[in-house]
């Protein structure tokens, strides 16, 4: 057996609040392609932060080759042979594309100085092995996204890199680019590099991993070869559920529907955005929870900001009760009778340093005022039924919304929205991060709405969450629609496997 | 394990733009041209006119006149155009280069030395706390040398007894030299302004510090992350600026043969204007010293033409001046738009 290049030795890294890695340990092997998954929060990013030396690890140890190493800068990690390309890529867009390649290392002439000849030359000579012919002096900038990715893995490789990290190399390229990608890591892994894989993409994964390590909660769960875990076995371990005895359940058929009769509210059909969507259609009825299930990256926060227009749409329609919703506009869509509640609230939604009452009241507001005036009077008792409807529990309306608990919050941001009179609400975590009481209160108010007959789009990472509070269950995987449960058909058994399984796949 | 994947339905499905249409890459084209060279260009074509228009204006000593005249203001913006480079802002040149005058003078009670050593030490000070605390308290630049700017100009009236006192330099020949000396008919400023562009040319384009200041400017996380010295790019940027904003208030003394305590207000704005005209952008990563220099000499030579008018209020200057920067942030902000 191989001496690993790499090995993580229980690392421990807190953050307030959380413990983003809990002692986890792996080993990375020269020449292997090992792959490192898990869901949202699993700390996979601070795993990679913590080998690249952008965050130093509370506790545990890395040893490079087998001698302890410690990184306090980017820099380090890279001079111990430990290269990094990003999701986004992180070179310089107005700088040429030979300069990103050799920021840092230019080759130099007398004088010290760059020789800008020998520059080009070099990564003219370096880039054609990474498919990239054009010519190296354009700003990068001007390259498509598959290119410059290329390019930074072109830049990464060559700085003497003994372990190569990608973190979710493919999710920006075209099948083309992909397919150059997995030649660089086959020529990558005969010259015995490691590669640490980051991806959701399970066909890639097991089209190129020979060995995987899966994170949840911050805690190592499996390490092992890929092949002695299946596509279930794995997505299983990723989202902490019990395989059971629901394999290869058929995913076809249609199950008991409560609400065929009712009215369909909304209707999106065929959402296609570039790179993030590959044509998915929902519906929602009158009084149905419409769920979207589907791993990390898998385009469910991407469907509602589409239909909502908060993400531009190459095609598609979007139709609220028999009108065709202009896309690309979140005032179109408010306007028509959608409210979205945003995965980050903090970020997209709450305003801290204004009371409940102004948080409240915002999006009320052009109803509220005449003449450009906001009648108090009616804002007070807007509150008044909100405040007491939705259990909110505060001192007073004026106090402010960033001394509120998080379920609180939760339920301000509601109340905003449910003033607008929405028909159908998007609603994206809508429990996330709040605590278990105040999590049941929020899920039973979304079951009260709908009740009323409201249309509720629901997306949750918390499986329970979804199978018990939807009607109906939409499965994504890569931006499409892979299963379509409804009434009875909504158990995990079947979710899990429309997760792990694809057409033409029956092999697994 | 499965080796037969096909890549997921869900490129195929995805329509790929083309990379841009032609009228588009045309327009950036142009869009890039005015620009790089827009302050070159507008330059000549002022230049050209007046020549033809204004009689007085073609003649040697104007011409000699507007080369020495721009040259204080070019070394102070060369300093700025690499701090706007790094994506900075240094708003202290203008209190730093009154400073470094009147420090000459008074240094020049020791010679030669003392006149030029202890503008630049105490000018470069300057610039180190400002890169201190742009770099390590990751302070807005803006607020920094704002603050370096106050502390500048009071250190300067407090050595003036509230600019009372001017002093004078007459015991120094070889200093006064530097400002006042004529070589083929032009003045000793010039040729040193010109060597430093060279010198900061070199600086930019053919150096790892040069390089990493675009990286700085173009991407501060990038160039973090790509493991570039970023800290000591921006501490250094801002060392170079004090110290090139000294060197010019020194060069000013001793062609003045004094400490003049009131120039300097507002030289710190005229200085980002002359950056940004020269196609410098303004949000850092991209620019030249070259167009730097043009962005100088077109405000000398407005400047210059509106005093050949001599009806005209010569804070005219200042209007077409702003009119042309207005013109040069629109084109710079459409520009930037194209590239995303």
């Amino acid at each position: 057996m191989d001496e690993p290049v790499l090995e993580v030795v229980e690392v421990s890294k807190e953050f307030p609040g959380v413990r983003a890695l809990d002692r986890v340990s792996f080993r990375l092997r020269p020449g292997e392609v090992h792959a490192l998954v898990g869901e949202n929060g699993a700390g996979k990013s601070t795993l990679i932060k913590v080998l690249t030396g952008v965050h130093r690890p509370d506790g545990g140890r890395l040893l490079r080759d087998g001698r302890p190493v410690v990184f306090g800068t980017p820099i380090q990690a890279q001079r111990a042979g430990i290269s990094t390309i990003y999701q986004e890529v992180n070179l310089v867009p107005l700088m040429s594309i030979a300069q990103n390649v050799f920021l840092g290392r230019e080759p130099r002439g007398p004088l010290g100085l760059i020789s800008r000849s020998r520059m080009h030359a070099m990564a003219a000579d370096l880039l054609a092995g990474y498919g990239v012919t054009e010519d190296v002096r354009r700003p990068l900038g001007s390259l498509g996204v598959g290119a410059q990715q290329m390019v930074a893995l072109a830049r990464a490789v060559s700085v003497d890199a003994r372990v190569v990290i990608m973190d979710e190399p493919t999710s920006s390229l075209e099948p083309r680019e992909v397919e150059t990608l997995f030649e660089v890591i086959g020529r990558l892994h005969r010259q015995g590099i490691a590669i640490l894989y980051v991806s959701h993409r399970l066909d890639e994964l097991y089209r190129i991993c020979d060995r995987v390590t899966v994170l949840r909660d911050g805690k190592l769960v499996h390490t092992g070869p890929l092949a002695d875990l299946d596509r279930l076995a794995l997505v299983s371990m990723m989202l902490g559920r019990e395989i059971g005895d629901v394999r290869d359940h058929g995913v076809t058929g249609f199950g008991e529907d409560g609400h065929a009769a009712a009215e369909t509210l909304l209707r999106a059909e065929d959402l296609v955005s570039r790179h993030r969507l590959a044509g998915v259609s929902v519906t929602v009825r009158a009084g149905e929870i419409v769920g979207l299930a589907g791993l990390l990256g898998s385009g469910r926060s991407e469907t509602a900001r589409a239909i909502f227009g908060a993400l531009p749409l190459d095609s598609g329609a979007v139709v609220l009760a028999g009108k065709t919703v202009r896309t690309g506009s979140t005032s179109a869509a408010i306007s028509a009778g959608m409210a979205m509640l945003a995965e980050d609230r903090k970020a997209d939604g709450i305003i801290p340093n204004l009371s409940v009452r102004e948080n409240i009241v915002l999006a009320a507001l052009p109803r509220l005022s005449r003449y450009g005036l906001v009648s108090r009077a009616k804002q007070d008792k807007i509150v008044d039924i909100f405040v007491e409807r939705l259990r909110i529990k505060i001192s007073s309306p004026e106090q402010k919304v960033s001394e509120l608990s998080g379920g609180n919050q939760q339920k301000v941001l509601l109340a905003r929205w449910l003033c607008t009179r929405p028909t159908v609400m998007l609603l994206d975590e809508p429990t996330r991060g709040i605590d278990v009481g105040a999590k049941a209160e929020v899920r039973k108010l979304i079951d009260e709405l709908a009740a009323e007959g409201m249309g509720v789009l629901l997306i949750s990472s918390d499986m329970e969450e979804l199978i018990e509070g939807a009607d109906r269950l939409m499965v994504l995987r890569d931006g499409a629609i892979v299963g379509d449960l409804r009434g009875d058909q909504v158990t995990e058994g079947n979710v899990l496997a429309a997760l792990a399984h694809h057409e033409g796949d029956a092999d697994e | 394990m499965s080796t037969s994947t096909t890549p997921t339905g869900f490129h195929e499905s995805t329509p790929v733009p083309g990379p841009g249409s032609r009228e588009a890459a045309h327009r950036r084209l142009v869009a890039g041209l005015l620009q790089r060279q827009g302050a070159a260009l507008v330059f000549l074509a002022v230049m050209a006119v007046a020549w033809i228009v204004f009689p007085g204006f073609g003649t040697t000593g104007n011409l000699r006149t507007l080369a020495l005249q721009s040259s204080f203001l070019a070394v102070i913006a060369l300093g700025m155009t690499l701090v706007i480079i790094s994506g900075g802002i240094d708003l202290s040149v203008g209190s730093v280069y009154a400073l470094g005058g009147v420090l000459a003078a008074y240094g020049s009670r020791w010679g030669f030395f003392g006149a030029l050593l202890l503008p630049l030490a105490v000018c470069g000070l300057i610039g180190l706390v400002n890169g201190l605390l742009v770099a390590r308290t990751a302070m807005a630049p803006f607020i920094a040398t704002l603050a370096t700017l106050l502390f500048a100009r009071g250190l300067l009236l407090a050595i003036t007894g509230e600019g009372a006192t001017t002093y004078k330099i007459d015991n120094d020949q070889v200093f006064l030299e530097i400002g006042r000396g004529v070589l083929f008919g032009v003045g000793y400023p010039v040729y040193i302004t010109l060597a430093l562009f060279v010198a900061g040319g070199v600086l930019l384009r053919r150096t790892r510090f040069g390089q990493a200041l675009f990286a700085t400017g173009g991407s501060e996380s990038s160039a973090v992350l790509m493991g570039l010295p970023v800290a000591r790019t921006k501490i250094m940027v801002y060392v170079l600026s004090g110290l090139l904003a000294g060197f010019s208030g020194a060069m000013t003394a001793a062609y003045l043969q004094s400490g003049v305590t009131v120039i300097g207000v507002g030289t710190e704005l005229d200085a980002i204007a002359a950056v940004v005209i020269g196609g410098t952008l303004l949000t850092g990563g991209a620019g030249t010293v070259i167009g730097t220099l043009f962005g100088v000499l077109l405000r000398n030579v407005i400047q210059n033409i509106i005093n050949q008018i001599g009806t005209l209020d010569g804070n005219f200057q200042s209007v077409v001046s702003g009119a042309f920067l207005l013109v040069v942030v629109v084109v710079q902000r459409t520009l930037s738009r194209g590239r995303r």
